[in-house]
């Protein structure tokens, strides 16, 4: 499976009727097996290229070709789970195939299980994220969308989410995109990074992360990271 | 416990403000249970009594499955919105009276005639409020159901109509409410029977024992459907919220 993003122009109309660009042209592919991170400053239209690579708004400019039957796992910025449905209902309901040893590894990973039968509002934002994230699993998908999953998440338990995505990846063929301000989630969870200018957006550089995501070790991520502190420089 | 309480000062006040008016214009609460018993005992107070449920719950139910379904379209669809927010409005304006007199006209002094017409005065509500409840559905839950791909009928049932509920259940209250005040104006004109044709006849012989007497008695029959159907079709549908202090 694959996923081509052609967007030549996006344009937003507001209350007071006034037009803006958000996206200006731009173009990337993904391929199964492969984790692409979009970095950029906070407005910069990364929202919006989502909810247009989500087929939720199709109101642009160019073409997105996302295989019609990839299952889509999408963990939005806010949880958006149903208030009025359980923990578990909530992923039920999104994932109707999950076997009952796939959700409590889930639930037991994501250490979710005390709150299998509490109401959303019961929880806390970052308990709700969790929710999120096993909603998002639950459904074993094609294609996985991580809009700043980790914000708002202790250190440690972000680091663990960090891994179980990585496992995720690593054990089914998932296109994974994720958005991030933390430049120490993308070259950890990285195969590609698109770095985004600010509005309108268009891809800055494209940066390959050639080593494999189970051998970074800690030496290698800090090769990474300078390498690319010196790409940004030079851009400058 | 306060509830029956609160009854209690009711019928104390009641009581009261019968000593001072005198038996003829008030009748005491006993003097109305007199009647009442009376009644029961006869077997005509079952029968309207039954009469007047049955139009109620026949108008309720047709009023509130066609408005909120009309009230849905029109919250989710422009164009359903634009052309029927005249027919709505007019609807919403014409006096119960027009519709009962109009469709006794129209369509005789039958059943169907009466039923349609209370349902018509009730209706209008009903679409206004779900109209309002869909609007004010919380979009960013539409685009998840949407994005996991969810069946319509489960994003329905599980996505949109618990954020539906309160709507209904206002709708359901005020409606029951409306509905049975309607039914009895329409049995007053042109029903043999019903609460509303006693009332009728109570009226020509100024009995006003007879007229408390089977409007309470109703009245009753409203509380006891309120308490035990649309009380905890409330409760459920809000459970997942945190209560009030």
């Amino acid at each position: 499976m694959r996923l081509e993003v052609e967007i030549t122009g996006k344009t937003f109309r507001s209350a007071a009727g006034r037009t803006h660009e958000v996206l200006a042209p731009l173009k990337f592919a993904l391929q199964s097996g492969e984790v692409g991170v979009l970095i950029g400053p906070s407005g910069c239209g990364k929202s919006t290229m989502l909810r247009i690579i989500l087929g939720l708004d199709a109101d642009f400019r160019g073409h997105v070709a996302r295989p019609p039957q990839a299952r889509i796992g999408m963990v939005f910025q806010e949880p958006r789970l149903l208030p009025w449905r359980s923990v578990e209902q909530n992923v039920r309901l999104a994932a109707p195939d999950v076997t009952d040893a796939k959700l409590s590894e889930l639930f037991r990973i994501l250490e979710l299980e005390a709150h299998r039968s509490h109401f959303p509002g019961e929880l806390s934002l970052g308990l709700a994220r969790r929710v999120s994230l096993a909603r998002a699993f639950a459904v074993e998908p094609d294609l996985l969308v991580l809009d700043e999953p980790l914000a708002s998440l202790d250190d440690a338990l972000a680091g663990r989410l960090r891994d179980e995505i990585a496992a995720l990846v690593a054990s089914r063929p998932v296109m994974t995109l994720l958005v991030t301000h933390s430049l120490d989630d993308a070259v950890r969870l990285g195969d590609r990074l698109f770095f985004l200018s600010p509005r309108p957006a268009h891809i800055v550089q494209e940066v390959p992360i050639a080593i494999p995501r189970a051998m970074r070790s800690e030496a290698a991520l800090t090769g990474i990271r300078a390498e690319l502190a010196a790409l940004q420089l030079e851009s400058k | 416990m306060l509830r029956l309480l609160s009854f209690a000062l009711f019928l104390l006040i009641w009581w009261i403000a019968a000593l001072f008016v005198g038996g003829a214009k008030l009748p005491s609460p006993p003097a109305v249970l007199e009647v009442m018993i009376a009644e029961a005992s006869s077997g005509a107070l079952f029968l309207h009594l039954g009469a007047t449920l049955a139009r109620v719950i026949l108008a309720f139910v047709l009023a509130m499955s066609l408005g909120s379904a009309i009230g849905y379209l029109m919250g989710r669809v422009r164009l359903a919105d634009k052309l029927g927010d005249p027919w709505l409005i007019l609807l919403l304006n014409l006096p119960a009276l027009v519709v009962i007199v109009l469709a006794y006209i129209w369509a005789g002094l039958t059943e169907a005639a009466a039923i349609a017409a209370i349902a018509i005065n009730k209706l209008p509500t009903a679409v206004v409020t779900l109209r309002e409840g869909t609007r004010a559905l919380d979009r960013s839950l539409d685009e998840m159901a949407s994005v996991f791909a969810m069946p319509r009928w489960r994003a329905f049932r599980h996505v949109v109509l618990p954020q539906l509920a309160p709507y209904i259940a206002a709708s359901a209250r005020s409606g029951l409410s409306l509905v049975w005040k309607i039914v009895l104006v329409a049995e007053l004109l042109g029903r043999p029977n019903g609460v509303g044709f006693e009332i009728g006849v109570a009226f020509q012989l100024f009995d006003t024992p007879r007229l408390l007497a089977y409007s309470l008695t109703f009245a009753a029959v409203v509380f006891v459907i309120e308490t035990l159907l649309v009380q905890p079709f409330e409760a459920r549908a809000t459970r997942w919220r945190p209560r009030a202090a």
